[in-house]
C-alpha cells in the first residue's frame, strides 16, 4: 500500500508537470484529489488495515495529499502568471502612434513682452498703471510741455476726434494722470503699458496702432544716474547679462535732459545686419522729467525730480524674437501666433 | 541738414578727425549724424578735359567726335552724345578704366565705327541728383569755368571728394541749421577755436538810404527789416567752389546773386532775398498783411491768392514777395539784372509757418523762420552777402544799411548751483569742470558761491532753464561717465492690482483651452464699428481718417476677430480659436471723452477635438463655446452668479445664441455666428462670445474658504421627464432646485431625447439628482420624501411627467 501511494504520488507529480494550462491542471486535481480520486480510494481501503498500521498509513496519505496539492498550487501560480503574460502580450500597442492631442493656446507676443517687462519692474517696486486710449489734448500734449503751437507736435502725427480729443500718441498721459492722483506727494513708481496711435501708413516698420510701455519714477533726489542704472538692469534682464547700455543726448519736450538709449548688439560689437554694423541697437527714449511737467502735474520741481523712459513693445519683440515685419503683430496668422505658445 | 566737411573745415580746424570719427563724436554729443557720404568713393579716374575740336560723327546725326586734351601727351578721341558739347569747353572726362556710380566701368569702345576712349560726363553721371544740378547743365554735359587745367582730378574740382554729413536735427537744435551753428558745436566737442567771417564790404559814397525807403506796417510780424543795395552787378554763374558747396548742401545753383543769398543762408542760417531793384517798381519797401484775395505770382510761376493772415513785402502798391516764404516773379533777379536789393529780416515763425502751410511751400528759408532766426546775425548776414557780391559779381555796395524796426539782442542768463547740477546728474563734478564745458561752448560764465550763471548767446534759443544747463554739461562731459545707480530711499513692494491679476488669469485660462491671443486694430470702418455692439450708439469717428477702413472706433471686438478667422481659414487653417481682450469705445456725446470698456471676445471654428487615427472627431458647437464661458466663470469664482438665457442679437444665429447674465446684469452673448455672415466672410460654422471683462473682473467675490468634505454618503436618484419641446432645461432645473431644498446637493442633465420614440411636440430630459446631509447619513425614507416633493413640483409647475 505504501508502495501504491508512492507510485500514485509520482504519477500525479508527473501529470502536474505536464499540465499545459489551468484546465489540464484542474483535471489533474480532480483526478487525484477528487472524491472519486485514487487517494480517496486508498483512504477508503484503510479500513482493512490493523489498528497499528492505520495511523501510520493515515499520516502517509496526508503527506502524499499535501505534496500533490502544494505542487498543484505552485504549478497553478506559474500557469496563471503565464496566462496574464499572454493576455498582456495580446494587448500590446504601437506606442509610437501620436497621443490624443491636448489643446494649448498662448499669449500674443506683445503680451509676452509686456508681461515680462511688467514683472521685471514689479520686482523693482513698480506698480502697473493704465489709462484711456482716447485722450484729452491736455493730457496727451499740454501737460507734457507740448502747448498747442509747439512744432514738436509734428513729431507725433495725431488722429484727432475733435480739436480737444484724440487717440493718444503715447502712454505718457497715464504718467500725468498718475502724478495728479498723487497730489504732489512722492514717490511715484509706475510702469505704463498700452496701445497708442499715430497717423502712419502701415508698412514693414510702421503701424498706425502700436503698443508702448513707459516707466516713471518721481521722488526726492532722483538722478540721471538712477535712470542709467535702472535701464542697465532692464537691458541685462531683458536681453542678457552681457548687454550694455549707451546714452545719446536727444530731445523730447517732456524731459530735460533727454536721451536715446542704445543696447549693445548680440553680435558683441562686431557689427551685424541688426545693428547696421554699429554694434548698438536703439531701444528706447528716456530723460529727466521736465520741471514744467512736474509742476503741471502738481509737484514742486524744487523738491522733486524724476525720470521717465518709454519703448515700443513691437520693437522689443522684434529684437527679442527676430521678427522682421511689424504687420505680423496685427495679422493674427495662427502660424505666427502659435510660435509664441512655447514657454521659454 | 547736409554738412560739407570741407566747408566746415573753413571755420574749425578738423585736423586729425576723419569724417566718420567726427560724425560719431557729433552723434554722441547730441546731434544725430544719420550718414556720411563721400561721393568720390564710388568713382575713380575722372579728370578735367579740354575739348580741342568737335566735329559731327560721320555715321550718326546725334553724336559728336571730339579730340580732348586730358593732360596726357596726345589728346584722346571721345564720341559724345550730349547736344551741348563744343570745342573750347573744360569738361569732366571719365577715362578708359574709370568707374562711375553704380560700379559703371568705362571701357574703350567703338561707336558707329569711330573709336571712343572715355566718356564726357554730365553732373548726374557723377552722382549728383538732377534736382540739384544747375538748369543749364541739366540736359547735357557740365562745363567748368576756365580756372581748371586738363588732367587735374575732376572729382576734387567738383568737391565730389568732400564728405557730406547728414544731420538729423531734433526740433530744439535749430541752431545747427547753419554752418556756423555746426561750427560752434564741433568746436565745443573738439575743444578747438571757431573762425568765422567778419564781413566788412567796401562801400561807395552813394547812400543806400537815398536809393530805398522801408516802412513796416506790421511790426509784430516783422520786427526788423534790413536792406542793402548793391549796384552795377555783373550777372553770371557763381564760382565752382560755391556751386559745389551748395549742391553738397542740397541747394541748386542758379546764378551768382541767388547763389550768394543761398550760400549765406546756409552759412549764417539767416534767409536772405535779392530783389531786382530796377524791377521793384518803386523806391520803397512796405511790409504789411496781405489784403484778402490779393494775388502774387511767386518765383515758381504760380499765382497765389493771399489772405489777411499772411505777410507780404510790397513796393508800396502791390506785393513783391510772400514774406519769409518765396519771392515774387515780378521782382526776380534775372540775367539782365544790374542793381540788387538784399533783404535780411526777422519774420515771426507762426506767420511764416501758416503761410508756408497754406500754400504748400516749404523752403530752406521758411523752415528757418519757423524755428526763429538768431537776431544777432541779421545784420552780419546782410553784410556778408554784400561783400560776396562785390567779390563774385563785381558789384558796388552803397553806403550803409537801411534798417526799419528794431530787435533787441538779449542773451539770457541762467543759473544753477554746483550741488543741484551734481544732484540731477548723479555726478561729482567740480566747478572748474563745469566752467570748462561752458568755455568750450563759448558761453560766458560768472561763478559766485558755488552758483554758476551762464550768459547764453542768442544763437542757442533752446537754453532757457537750469535743466538745460545740466543737459549741456551732461552731453559734453559724456553720458558714459555718469555712474550707474538705483533710486535711493524707502521702496514698497510692487504688485499688480487684483483687476490686472484677474485679466492674466482669464488669459491663461483661455489659452489653456486652446485659444491663441489675437490683437486687432481699434480703428475700423463705419460698417464694422456698429456690428455686434452691445449698445446701440453712434460710433466715435476720427475727424481726419487716413482711410475709410480706419475711420471709426470699434464698439465690439468681434468684427475683427471674424476677419482674423477668415484670414486663417483662407490659408489652410480650418480650425481657429482666437480670443482678444481690449477696449471698446462708447460715444458719450460731442467733445466728451468716450467711455472705454474692456471686453473679452473669442471666436472658434472647425474641429474642437480631432484624433484621426482613432477615428475621433468633434466639431465645435454651441456647447463647446458655452462650456468655455462657464469654465471661465468657474475659474474666476462667478459660476454661481452666471446664467444664460435665449436671445437673438443681430449677427448671431437666432436659435443658437444666449445672453449671458451676471446676477441679473446682461454682460454679453455667446452663440453661433449668423450663417449668412459666415457665408459672406467665407468661414466655416463659427461660434462667438463677447463679455464685459471689466464687469466680470470687478464683480466682488468672497474670499476663498475651505469647506469640509462630508463624511456621509450621498444618495442618487435619476429621473427621466417628459415635457413639451419648448420647455428649457434651465426651467426644469430651477424647479428641481427649489423643491429639493437643502438636501438636494446636485442636479445634472444626463440625457436629452427628442424623436421617433416620443410623442410629437414632446421631449425627454433626464436628470441625475443627488441628495445628502452633511450632518448625518440620510435614510431612504428621508430621501424619498424630498424626491416626491420634487416630482410633484415638476408636474405642477412644468407639466413634467415621469417617462414610462
Ligand atoms: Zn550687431
Amino acid at each position: 500500500m505504501e508502495q501504491q501511494l508512492k507510485e500514485l504520488q509520482n504519477q500525479a507529480l508527473e501529470q502536474i508537470a505536464a499540465a499545459a494550462n489551468l484546465k489540464e491542471l484542474n483535471d489533474v486535481r480532480v483526478a487525484y484529489l477528487g472524491k472519486k480520486g485514487p487517494v480517496t480510494e486508498v483512504l477508503k481501503g484503510m479500513g482493512k488495515l490493523s489498528a497499528e498500521e492505520r495511523p501510520k498509513m493515515g499520516a502517509l496519505v496526508n503527506v502524499v495529499r499535501e505534496t500533490i496539492s502544494e505542487s498543484i498550487e505552485e504549478k497553478q501560480e506559474l500557469l496563471e502568471a503565464a496566462a496574464i503574460e499572454q493576455k498582456l502580450a495580446q494587448e500590446s500597442i504601437d506606442v509610437t502612434l501620436p497621443g490624443r492631442p491636448v489643446k494649448q493656446g498662448g499669449h500674443h507676443p506683445l503680451t509676452r513682452v509686456a508681461e515680462e517687462i511688467e514683472d521685471l519692474f514689479i520686482g523693482m517696486g513698480y506698480t502697473v498703471a493704465e489709462g484711456p486710449e482716447v485722450e484729452q489734448d491736455f493730457y496727451n500734449f499740454e501737460a507734457l510741455n507740448l502747448p498747442k503751437d509747439h512744432p514738436a507736435r509734428d513729431m507725433q502725427d495725431t488722429f484727432y476726434i475733435t480739436p480737444e480729443l484724440l487717440m493718444r500718441t503715447h502712454t505718457s498721459p497715464v504718467q500725468v494722470r498718475t502724478m495728479q492722483k498723487h497730489e504732489g506727494r512722492g514717490p511715484v513708481k509706475i510702469i505704463c503699458p498700452g496701445k497708442v496711435y499715430r497717423r502712419d501708413s502701415d508698412d514693414a516698420t510702421h503701424s498706425h496702432q502700436f503698443a508702448q510701455i513707459e516707466g516713471l519714477v518721481v521722488g526726492e533726489n532722483i538722478r540721471m544716474s538712477d535712470l542709467k542704472g535702472t535701464l542697465d538692469m532692464f537691458a541685462k534682464k531683458m536681453f542678457g547679462e552681457d548687454r550694455e547700455i549707451r546714452l545719446r543726448p536727444s530731445f523730447f519736450p517732456f524731459t530735460e535732459p533727454s536721451v536715446e538709449v542704445d543696447v549693445s548688439c548680440m553680435c558683441g560689437g562686431k557689427g551685424c545686419s541688426i545693428c547696421k554694423g554699429t554694434g548698438w541697437i536703439e531701444v528706447l527714449g528716456a530723460g529727466m522729467v521736465h520741471p514744467n511737467v512736474l509742476e503741471m502735474a502738481g509737484f514742486d520741481s524744487n523738491k522733486y525730480t524724476g525720470f521717465a523712459f518709454g519703448m515700443g513693445q513691437e520693437r522689443i519683440a522684434m529684437l527679442k524674437y527676430g521678427i522682421d515685419d511689424i504687420r505680423h503683430f496685427y495679422t493674427n496668422d495662427l502660424r505666427f501666433l502659435k510660435q509664441f505658445s512655447v514657454h521659454e | 541738414m547736409f554738412v560739407s566737411y570741407k566747408w566746415l573745415a573753413q571755420y574749425v580746424d578738423l585736423a586729425g578727425q576723419s569724417p566718420q570719427e567726427l560724425a560719431e563724436k557729433i552723434t554722441r554729443a547730441g546731434i544725430e549724424v544719420e550718414g556720411v557720404e563721400i561721393p568720390a568713393s564710388e568713382m575713380k579716374n575722372i579728370v578735367v578735359g579740354y575739348v580741342k575740336t568737335r566735329e559731327q560723327h560721320p555715321n550718326a546725326d546725334k553724336l559728336s567726335k571730339c579730340l580732348v586734351d586730358v593732360g596726357e601727351e596726345e589728346p584722346v578721341q571721345i564720341i559724345c552724345g550730349a547736344k551741348n558739347v563744343d570745342a573750347g569747353q573744360y569738361v569732366a572726362v571719365a577715362k578708359t578704366g574709370a568707374v562711375l556710380p553704380g560700379n559703371f566701368k568705362i571701357k574703350r569702345a567703338k561707336l558707329r565705327g569711330e573709336e571712343s576712349n572715355g566718356m564726357i560726363c554730365s553732373l548726374s553721371e557723377l552722382g549728383i541728383e538732377s534736382r540739384l544740378t544747375p538748369k543749364e547743365y541739366a540736359e547735357g554735359i557740365f562745363n567748368f569755368p576756365n580756372d581748371v587745367t586738363p588732367g587735374e582730378d575732376a572729382l576734387a574740382a567738383l568737391n565730389r571728394d568732400d564728405a557730406i554729413l547728414e544731420l538729423s536735427l531734433t526740433p530744439n537744435r535749430s541752431d545747427a541749421l547753419s554752418m556756423m551753428g555746426v561750427a560752434y558745436e564741433v568746436a565745443a566737442i573738439l575743444d578747438r577755436d571757431v573762425n568765422l567771417p567778419a564781413p566788412n564790404p567796401a562801400e561807395s559814397d552813394e547812400k543806400a538810404s537815398d536809393a530805398i525807403h522801408i516802412h513796416i506796417d506790421a511790426p509784430k510780424d516783422n520786427p526788423i527789416y534790413i536792406a542793402r543795395v548793391v549796384k552795377n552787378i555783373k550777372m553770371g554763374p557763381s564760382p565752382i567752389w560755391m556751386q559745389t558747396y551748395l549742391m553738397n548742401a542740397g541747394v541748386r545753383p542758379h546764378n551768382n546773386v541767388v547763389d550768394i543769398t543761398n550760400y549765406v543762408l546756409m552759412e549764417y542760417g539767416q534767409p536772405l532775398h535779392a530783389f531786382d531793384l530796377d524791377r521793384l517798381g518803386s523806391n520803397e519797401i512796405v511790409v504789411r498783411r496781405a489784403v484778402e484775395g490779393e494775388k502774387l505770382i511767386t518765383l515758381d510761376d504760380t499765382e497765389r491768392i493771399l489772405s489777411a493772415d499772411q505777410l507780404v513785402i510790397t513796393n508800396g502798391k502791390e506785393p513783391v514777395a510772400l514774406a519769409g516764404v518765396m519771392g515774387g516773379a515780378n521782382s526776380e533777379v534775372h540775367d539782365g539784372t544790374v542793381n540788387v536789393l538784399i533783404e535780411s529780416a526777422y519774420f515771426d515763425g507762426q506767420i511764416v509757418r501758416a503761410a508756408s502751410k497754406a500754400h504748400g511751400l516749404r523752403s530752406e528759408a521758411s523752415a528757418r523762420f519757423e524755428k526763429g532766426v538768431d537776431p544777432a546775425r541779421i545784420q552780419a548776414a546782410c553784410d556778408r552777402a554784400a561783400e560776396l557780391m562785390v567779390e563774385l559779381a563785381s558789384g558796388t555796395v552803397l553806403s550803409g544799411s537801411v534798417v526799419a524796426g528794431e530787435l533787441a539782442i538779449e542773451p539770457k542768463r541762467v543759473s544753477i548751483t554746483l550741488e543741484k547740477l551734481n544732484m540731477r546728474l548723479g555726478t561729482d563734478l567740480q566747478m572748474g569742470d563745469v566752467e570748462d564745458i561752458f568755455r568750450r561752448l563759448q558761453f560766458e560764465t560768472e561763478t559766485k558761491d558755488n552758483e554758476i550763471t551762464v550768459t547764453v548767446p542768442t544763437r542757442r534759443a533752446d537754453i532757457m532753464i537750469p535743466e538745460d544747463l545740466t543737459e549741456e554739461v551732461a552731453r559734453l562731459y559724456g553720458y558714459d561717465h555718469i555712474p550707474l545707480t538705483l533710486p535711493e530711499g524707502a521702496t514698497q513692494p510692487g504688485s499688480l492690482t487684483s483687476y490686472q491679476l484677474g485679466r492674466r488669469v482669464v488669459r491663461r485660462y483661455l489659452e489653456g483651452t486652446g485659444f491663441n491671443q489675437a490683437m486687432t486694430y481699434s480703428l475700423t470702418s463705419a460698417k464694422r464699428a456698429s456690428e455686434f455692439a452691445l449698445e446701440h450708439r453712434a460710433p466715435v469717428a476720427l475727424s481726419m481718417p487716413m482711410s475709410e477702413e480706419r475711420a471709426y472706433l470699434r464698439q465690439s471686438l468681434i468684427p475683427h476677430l471674424i476677419e482674423a478667422a477668415a484670414y486663417n481659414n483662407a490659408r489652410q487653417m480650418p480650425s481657429v480659436a482666437l480670443y482678444e481682450t481690449g477696449s471698446i469705445y462708447l460715444n458719450e456725446g460731442e467733445n466728451v471723452q468716450p467711455k472705454e470698456e474692456e471686453r473679452l471676445a473669442g471666436i472658434i471654428t472647425g474641429m474642437w477635438h480631432e484624433h484621426l487615427w482613432q477615428g475621433e472627431k468633434k466639431a465645435v458647437d454651441f456647447f463647446t463655446v458655452k462650456g468655455i464661458v462657464e469654465g471661465l466663470a468657474a475659474q474666476i469664482g462667478l459660476a454661481e452668479r452666471m446664467t444664460f438665457q435665449k436671445a437673438a442679437p443681430a449677427g448671431f444665429h437666432p436659435g443658437r445664441t444666449a445672453e449671458v447674465l451676471l446676477d441679473s446684469e446682461s454682460i454679453g452673448f455667446v452663440g453661433q455666428l449668423h450663417p449668412t455672415i459666415s457665408k459672406e466672410m467665407d468661414i466655416k460654422e463659427a461660434y462667438l462670445f463677447e463679455l464685459k471683462l471689466d464687469v466680470l473682473l470687478n464683480a466682488s467675490r468672497e474670499d476663498l474658504a475651505y469647506m469640509a468634505i462630508s463624511r456621509h454618503p450621498f444618495i442618487s436618484r435619476d429621473i427621466a421627464l417628459v415635457v413639451d419641446s419648448t420647455v428649457e432645461a434651465a426651467a426644469l432645473e430651477a424647479v428641481i432646485k427649489q423643491a429639493g431644498g437643502a438636501l438636494l446637493t446636485g442636479v445634472r442633465v444626463f440625457d436629452v431625447y427628442e424623436g421617433e420614440r416620443m410623442e410629437e411636440g414632446k421631449k425627454s430630459v433626464a436628470f441625475a439628482l443627488t441628495y445628502a446631509d452633511p450632518e448625518k447619513t440620510l435614510t431612504d425614507e428621508e430621501v424619498t420624501a424630498v424626491h416626491e416633493k420634487v416630482l410633484a413640483a415638476l408636474k405642477e409647475q412644468a407639466g413634467a411627467d415621469l417617462r414610462a
